[in-house]
């Protein structure tokens, strides 16, 4: 057997990523690498707000469940926040199809990893490997179908909550306390500056991601608000050292409702 | 170069088959069980780290026995196909018996065209779900041959024994402490001595678990429903 055939079973360092096996093996299948549409003639889907807070026990992500085509609404209920693994979330903001293959595509890559190699990537690796799929996206980014995804997890090695934000480039910024990504973003943001608070319990943290959420879906017109007659409500998940977890609807309608009744009674936030 | 000496392909059929099984017969034994919540692999591996028993899709496991290099490929191959597969169309399209299949070809092309056969065997078992889809379990050889098994499977050293005592023994429907000690007595029937949980890798495809049914059962839990525990 020749000297080149074993030395590179050391070199590929690829052999546990998902994202390379299907480049080899079926590159169709490779979000950003098909064919693009050569003019933006089209106006695709678009998810709107979502958000991640850091708290005590871990992290927050959550969203609102509203899609929209230009100035029509798409879907009422979509998801936004996806578990990528048992202790990390993805929140998609940008072009719907697009940012929720790239979620799938990314769970798929973890789930690799941990499966080939026998454990799971490092909080930090998830983070860096998602940032090389945004950049793979790139040239589809520059038509119009932007993802720009936020990722939170709980770092098992330092303890504690973490949570990244991306540029279209791929850009990896790590948030100390709280971010939000989409049209209604900085609404939200803004929201979440004047709420978010240190050490704050797991209750305190899904009421202040909610406040923001509802106050970005008042100055945002793409962000959907609590959906009193349908019953439809934003999405929050929690993120600590026991993993990926539902907050469940009945829990997130009522402090919704709380906050709404509040606001009506004192007119704050109006 | 000089004339290859002829050698008639039954001969050399019968000598390479002789030598996997020799290689597969040196190595310890595994054995695999469907009990009350799904299906119970194990194995006598001191190691805690190489693994003979892993996770390839939501409810599929794989076996291996023999040498570690060969399985540890056909396993990582394993995971390529199932999440290629799982990912070009949905999850509930992997199946145990296209894996299995697949396994059976790799493996029979490598019999009969390398000049060394793969000295192993490896196993796929697929739990079913609560509402009465059966749980599969493929047993696939050093050769290709393939055979699908109901209930309970061995492979390795002394499987032929192993196999013998568990049609005597086993029961349907046993809880996973049962099924654990039945598993662990198959495995030291032709031998004089204890395993205790040093000396065995654990799994269970649990249909109580969500999505993915993979659970390794570690060293301690192991201790206690051996009763070994001290």
């Amino acid at each position: 057997m020749d000297e080149g055939h074993w030395r590179s079973l050391f070199n590929d360092y690829s052999n546990s990523s998902f994202v390379e096996l299907l480049r080899r093996e079926s590159p169709h299948l490779v979000p950003g690498l098909g064919p693009r549409p050569t003019s933006e003639v089209f106006e695709p889907v678009h998810g709107t707000t979502v958000l991640s807070v850091r708290y005590r026990d871990g992290v927050i992500m959550a969203g609102d469940r509203q899609a929209t085509a230009g100035y029509q609404v798409a879907s009422r209920r979509i998801e936004k926040i996806f578990k990528s693994d048992e202790l990390s979330g993805v929140g998609i903001a940008g072009a719907a199809g697009p940012a929720m293959e790239m979620a799938k595509l990314f769970q798929t890559e973890l789930e690799h990893y941990e499966k080939v190699e026998g454990e799971n990537l490092s909080l930090e690796g998830k983070a860096n490997r998602l940032s090389q799929m945004i950049r793979m996206n790139l040239p589809a980014a520059m038509q119009g179908l932007v993802v720009v995804p936020i990722f939170a997890g709980f770092d098992e090695k330092a303890g504690t909550g973490r949570l990244f934000k991306y540029d279209i480039t791929g850009g990896r910024y790590e948030e100390t306390n709280f971010d939000a990504q989409g049209s209604g973003s900085k609404d939200a943001r803004d929201s979440l500056k004047k709420l978010w608070k240190r050490e704050m319990g797991r209750d305190e943290a899904l009421r202040v991601s909610l406040e923001a959420l509802i106050d970005a879906a008042d100055e945002d017109v793409g962000t959907g608000g609590p959906d009193l007659v349908r019953g439809i409500f934003p999405s929050v998940k929690t993120i600590t050292r026991s993993g990926f977890g539902d907050v469940p609807d009945d829990e997130v309608k009522r402090v919704c409702e709380a906050i709404l009744t509040e606001r009506a009674q004192t007119g704050s936030g109006a | 170069m000089p004339l290859p000496y002829y050698v008639s392909p039954e001969q050399m059929m019968k000598d390479k088959a002789e030598y996997a099984r020799k290689g597969i017969s040196r190595g310890r034994s595994l054995v695999t069980l469907e009990y009350g919540d799904g299906i119970l692999l194990v194995a006598e591996n001191p190691s805690t780290l190489l693994h003979k028993i892993s996770e390839i899709y939501d409810r599929i496991a794989f076996a291996g026995v023999g040498k570690y290099n060969e399985f540890e490929n056909l396993r990582i191959a394993g995971i390529r196909h199932a999440d290629v597969k799982g990912y070009s169309y949905s999850r509930g399209d992997v199946t145990s018996k296209a894996l299995a299949n697949a396994y059976s070809q790799a493996l029979g092309n490598i019999f009969t065209q390398d000049i060394k056969p793969f000295e192993v065997e490896v196993l796929v078992a697929e739990v079913g779900d609560a509402n009465g889809m059966k749980s599969e379990m493929y047993h696939i050889l050093y050769d290709g041959t393939i055979e699908d098994e109901r209930n309970y499977a061995a492979m390795g050293g002394q499987s032929d024994e192993i196999r013998r005592f568990l049609k005597e023994h086993y029961k349907e429907a046993m809880s996973l402490g049962d099924a654990l000690q039945l598993g662990v007595r198959a495995l030291t029937v032709t031998q004089n001595k204890t395993l205790s949980e040093r000396d065995l890798e654990v799994a269970v495809l649990d249909r109580t678990k969500a999505r993915r049914k993979f659970r390794r059962i570690p060293m301690e839990a192991l201790g206690q429903l051996l009763g070994t525990a001290k």
